[in-house]
């Protein structure tokens, strides 16, 4: 992106540094639970409190993970790395510092592609990706002191730091949704931004465009909704240039974004707050993860996003904007694929009419009632029948609608319920040729209007019959029925 | 390299720690003795040497990713000062983290 000001184009550069929480059962380093939500200081032993004399152990899970992450955005695998000491003090730290990678991180030198909005893809450098442990949490505002909760503590997260390859804040919303879809994807990371799963800061600068040079950085924190990212980021930026333009300079500090205002202020400074002092953990030995342990996990990686949706075109023969939809999760490709099974003979007619039904009415659903796919009340496979019922002319697709708000309550195959309801289509043209004859008697100046050449008044004589028969009637039939009256006489 | 007084300083800041001018002036000489074996190993040469970050020649201590039971939160929260409901009291600390 450029902006202009003035006549004077500036360019933003962004790098985001993401913090993944992992999906593990125990800590990175000790085996207490990393449940969310349970009562403060309960998932905490000796290693968590920093007690003298304990030993951390490394969860193997934790390096899987990362491992996989690494492989899913291209990045080159560290035989050997070990872990570091990142030393500050904060009492929901026990330790007084916290693990984490600095000199060789587990994953290095990767990147992902992003889908500009103008239809061109741009790689999006990733510099590295490290294991490190999360801390407490300390809450301000409920009593006269702070309160410590360090059920946290030791929680695995791994971060993944860009290049400053970002020009815009929506690159950087691409980029993160991106990344979203991969951890998720991988089953790594359940990817909830408001619940602190995934965490994003920004370095932020701005240039004039055709500088080499970068500008002075700002670090954005607290980036914690994706509806925030592009709108903080969009502040910060202009507010850099706006300082530039009044031939002012940008002063390197840390900001946080505050939502409720809109805008960023500057983090109340601590004093040498950056002194991490790293040094090699003595406690904890190098990871060596060699050729076969990454074949093994290199054999766990799903189908990527970018994969799956490129494949969804091609072999469905889906429109871009569908694929893009339906691939949006995991999840949700998994129920279209689930869909399809009952069609799978089927041409790309289907394919497509199982998309409709799948990115319409069932993600209405799934939106309106705030649930996840897998929590979906009907079964895919019925989705996907359903279409073939309409396909084969059992019942019309406004029947359909009907079929489906009874399968939301209901947990019975569409077949089971046109049985039972009685909703079956009606093509025999000796039941509905009685009713086309009924409501044309009934319409005389309509029958009038037509034969005098008005013949829009077709719709309504098949409305009128549609509704006659409670929408069981085939509309093809009853449209070819009630033509052939009109123009026969 | 020699160690000054505020260096001292500096790193009993980053600790929270405090000390009267008799102590600083002991670490002051203390670090800088330290400091001054430090430049003695620094005599040898290393050029051929991979730096050593462990003196063990093991790896992979892992453990499976299983829960074991935590501490009773009685014993978590024995040692502290102060405490509310299962929480640490703290004096207020202010800012991000
Ligand atoms: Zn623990």
């Amino acid at each position: 992106m450029t902006t202009v000001a003035e006549g004077i184009q500036y360019e933003p550069v962004i790098g985001l540094e993401v913090h993944a929480q992992m999906l593990t059962e125990s800590k990175a380093f000790c085996a207490c639970s990393t449940q969310f939500g349970r009562k403060a200081n309960h998932n905490v032993c000796p290693v968590c409190l920093g007690m003298p004399g304990v030993l951390p152990v490394l969860n193997k899970k934790l390096v899987e993970f990362i491992v996989l992450m690494g492989l899913a955005t291209n990045c080159s695998i560290t035989s050997r790395s070990i872990f570091a000491r990142k030393n500050y003090f904060y009492p929901d730290l026990p330790k007084g510092y916290q693990i984490s990678q600095y000199e060789e991180p587990i994953c290095r030198n990767g990147f992902v592609e992003i889908d500009l909005p103008d239809g061109n893809r741009k790689k999006i450098g990733i510099t590295r990706i490290h294991m490190e442990e999360d801390a407490g949490k300390s809450i301000h505002d409920q009593d006269e002191d702070t309160l410590i909760d360090i059920n946290r503590c030791g929680v695995p997260l791994i971060e993944i730091v860009s290049e400053p390859d970002i020009r815009s804040a929506r690159e950087a919303y691409l980029y993160l949704s991106k990344i979203k879809q991969i951890v998720t994807y991988l089953g790594i990371c359940d990817g909830n931004m408001e619940e602190g799963s995934l965490r994003c800061d920004a370095n932020v600068s701005v240039r004039k465009t055709g500088d080499e040079q970068f500008g002075t950085k700002t670090e954005v924190k607290n980036l914690n909704s994706f509806r925030y990212v592009e709108k903080a980021l969009e502040y910060e930026i202009h507010r850099q240039i706006d300082l530039l333009e009044s031939a002012d300079h940008v002063v390197q500090e840390t900001l946080l974004w505050d939502a409720d205002n809109g805008i960023v202020v500057p983090m109340r400074s601590k004093e040498e707050a950056h002194d991490y002092r790293y040094f090699p953990d003595p406690d904890l030995v190098p990871v060596v993860v060699d050729e076969p342990w990454i074949a093994g996990i290199r054999e766990r990686l799903p189908e990527l996003p970018t994969e799956r949706r490129d494949r969804f075109i091609e072999e469905y023969e889906l429109p871009r904007y569908d694929a893009d939809v339906l691939t949006v999760t995991r999840d949700l490709a998994d129920y279209y694929e689930a869909a399809l099974q009952p069609v799978k003979d089927g041409k790309e007619k289907s394919y497509k009419a199982v998309s409709n039904w799948v990115m319409g009415d069932v993600l209405r659903v799934a939106n309106e009632r705030a649930i996840e796919m897998d929590q979906f009340p009907i079964s895919p496979e019925y989705i996907g029948e359903l279409v073939t019922l309409i396909e084969d002319g059992t019942i019309s697709g406004k029947i359909a609608k009907d079929v489906f708000e009874i399968m939301l309550e209901e947990q019975k195959s569409p077949a089971v319920i046109i049985q039972e309801k009685g909703m079956k289509q009606v093509s025999d043209t000796s039941e509905i040729e009685p009713v086309v004859q009924e409501i044309l008697g009934k319409y005389p100046d309509q029958v009038a209007e037509y034969r005098g050449g008005k013949t829009k008044v077709l719709g309504f004589f098949v409305g009128q019959v549609m509704r006659a028969t409670k929408g069981k009637a085939n509309p093809q039939i009853v449209n070819d029925l009630i033509k052939k009256s009109l123009d026969a006489e | 390299m020699k160690v000054t007084i505020k260096d001292v300083e500096y790193i009993a800041k980053l600790a929270r720690l405090e000390y009267s001018d008799e102590e600083k002036k002991t670490f002051t000489k203390q670090f800088n003795t330290i400091l001054e074996y430090i430049d003695k190993l620094n005599e040898l040469n290393t050029d051929d040497i991979e730096p050593l970050s462990h003196v063990i020649e093991l790896s992979n201590v892992v453990r499976e990713d299983e829960v074991k039971q935590s501490l009773p939160v009685e014993e978590v929260l024995k040692n502290a000062p102060s405490k509310t409901d299962t929480f640490f009291k703290v004096p207020k600390v202010i800012g991000g983290t």
